[in-house]
């Protein structure tokens, strides 16, 4: 849930102004705007229990059937923090280069809602657990802990809000333990805010915090968007988009918002704060009803529990529990292995495809095979586009099985064709390369066979011949593929291009 | 001083509906309260850290290992109405 010490509410002050009419002195009004955007997100922790009880998490369970006082709210019981959420919270701030506090306390974040049985939500105000952070170019303003709300059913056909008579909660997901993180409002635009979503998605998936799940609702993301004259540093009045459940959903969102807001300010109107919904069926931006005075929370101090103050032994913990992160992970592919940047991130980004790269340089090993370049391009091409969606664990293609293939290829063994046919035969069948080459005669075909077969092709394409006698290279392909055809892709195409050429010199 | 529409405001997030003698009272005994934690600011504290809690302890916490939950009958049992399994509440948004 946001706070008031957020950047979003910084956005908000009327002091910053709004970026109507021409003031005297002011640019021309068609100078352009730039959007302004940062992210809330919430992340449920992948822990066993409850935030403050002893409740295991719920999984699509029968409502009602994982509860107890505590997380129901009821007088006399006392909240006892997760260690492991707060291990969790720690591990997430050092991913996010936070500062930890070395004291944080709870607050109450008071309103009335069906969906918070004690009247508040157990949240951090003003010490969160970790502050000012950064992940690539976006600083972090804060990591903080909390529990989740329940589920609120709406009765009707419709399930929606409107026009219930009643509505039934179900307290299974209330109390689960969430890490919010607040970003500066340092994205420009509704592609790099989805980008960069992709990028915390997979670090924390890395961490192994979070099921990061946005259709299960384990990674939520409200974006704040606002717009300013390119090259001025002041905010413009923000609005907030709440929920959005898929990067998709997101980037249509806020693309959505951004237009909308440049058409008021265009013709001279104030963009309005509000909570918006973004209808993706319709491409349309609603107001939500507010929850009434919501914004007046009256935090307060939690007095049922003591402060946080990390340990020595806690941090050492956490700093230990860090892997590498897709960050880290895809600098060093680029660095140390020379990939392109866009396939370091392609691989270091979905951790599978770089863990069954990382594994298929190591099968490469001391070898004369395809070098690490060769192997990602085979990895983030020809395997992916076999794989679909699937998961490369699952893929009967074995990381030394790519890596023979690769480097079969590489030493003009195979031709690419033919090594594509090979991994086609090993996703389908499985089995080694080496002996699939052999059995079905994938072999390259040799000079002397090639010589026969350019010859021919020479002689039967007298048109493409002359063409590229002209200084016309292109109909050099027809020939070509007059030769791949015959020879079923197994020769070489720089073997085959060259002797053609070859021979129309003779 | 916590003057009348402060009071209906205070009110009005704590869902209570005061009436217009209950909201002279309020007034009257909300200031009170207030005037009264305010003599603490004339204390000299220079050097005193805020205190959040009472009791000096910390990292109170709790291994995350899973208790039984209670019997949905019997979490439902307090409820004023429940419906399929849930707690049934008035719809917010009527």
């Amino acid at each position: 849930m946001a706070d008031p010490s957020t950047t979003a509410d910084r956005a908000a002050d009327p002091a910053a102004g709004h970026l109507g009419g021409p003031a005297p002195g002011d640019e021309p009004a068609e100078r352009r705007l730039e959007p302004v955007i940062g992210l809330e997100i919430h992340v449920q922790l992948a822990t066993r229990t409850k935030m403050f009880c002893a409740c295991a998490l719920s999984f699509g369970e029968e409502p009602n059937t994982r509860t107890c006082p505590v997380c129901l709210g009821h007088p006399g019981t006392l909240p006892v923090p997760n260690a492991r959420a707060v291990h969790f919270g720690l591990m997430i701030g050092m991913a996010l280069e936070c500062e930890i506090a070395l004291r944080s306390i709870f607050h109450r974040k008071n309103y009335f809602y069906p969906d918070l049985p004690k009247g508040y939500q157990i949240s951090q105000y003003d010490t969160p657990l970790c502050a000012g952070g950064r992940l690539r170019d976006v600083r972090i303003h804060r990591v903080h802990l909390e529990e989740d709300a329940a589920k609120l059913v709406h009765e009707g056909a419709s399930g929606r809000i409107h026009g219930a008579a009643g509505s039934v909660v179900d307290f299974n997901r209330g109390g689960t333990p969430l890490v919010e993180i607040v970003t500066e409002p340092d994205l420009r635009s509704a592609a790099d805010a989805a980008d960069w979503l992709r990028l915390l998605r997979v670090t924390l998936r890395q961490l192994g915090v979070s099921d990061v799940n946005m259709d299960e609702g384990s990674l939520r993301c409200d974006a704040n968007v606002s717009l300013r004259p390119a090259g001025t540093s002041d905010l413009g009045v923000k609005t907030e988009l709440k929920n959005m459940n898929s990067f998709r959903f997101l980037e249509r969102g806020v693309d959505a918002e951004i237009a909308r807001q440049e058409e008021l300010l265009r013709a001279g109107r104030a963009v309005v704060q509000e909570t918006l919904h973004f209808d993706p069926t319709t491409g349309s931006l609603s107001p939500l009803r507010s929850k009434e005075e919501a914004h007046d929370y009256r935090y307060l101090p939690e007095p049922d529990l003591v402060p946080l103050a990390p340990t020595p032994a806690m941090l050492r913990a956490a700093r230990e529990a860090l892997p590498e992160l897709p960050a880290a992970r895809s600098e060093r592919f680029s660095t140390e292995l020379g990939l392109p940047v866009d396939t370091a991130r392609m691989l270091a980004f979905s951790a599978e495809l770089g863990d069954f790269f990382e594994a298929s340089v190591a099968a490469s090993g001391d070898r004369a095979g395809a070098d690490p370049r060769e192997l990602a391009n085979w990895v983030v091409g020809e395997l992916k586009s076999s794989l679909g969606d699937a998961d490369p664990t699952s893929s009967r293609v074995r990381p030394d099985a790519l890596a023979e293939l690769a480097g079969m290829v590489a030493r003009h063994e195979i031709s690419r064709a033919a090594g594509r046919q090979v991994l086609e035969i090993v996703a389908a069948e499985g089995g080694a390369p080496a002996a699939i080459v052999e059995a079905r005669g994938l072999a390259r075909a040799g000079e002397g066979e090639l010589a026969g077969v350019v010859g021919r092709a020479v002689a039967e394409n007298a048109d493409a011949v002359e063409k590229v006698r002209a200084g016309k290279t292109k109909a050099m392909g027809a020939i070509v593929g007059a030769v791949m055809r015959e020879t079923k892709g197994r020769a070489d195409g720089e073997e085959v291009r060259r002797m053609i050429e070859e021979r129309i010199r003779a | 001083m916590i003057d009348r529409d402060e009071v209906l405001h205070v009110a009005r997030l704590a869902r209570l509906s005061l009436s217009d003698e209950e909201v002279a009272r309020m007034s009257g005994e909300l200031s009170h309260v207030l005037e009264h934690v305010e003599r603490i600011g004339e204390l000299d504290l220079e050097g005193v850290a805020p205190t959040s809690h009472v009791v000096a302890l910390e990292n109170v916490l709790r291994e995350d290992e899973p208790r039984p939950s209670i019997d949905r009958d019997r979490a439902l049992a307090p409820a004023p109405d429940h419906s399929a399994g849930g707690f049934r509440v008035p719809s917010p948004g009527a």
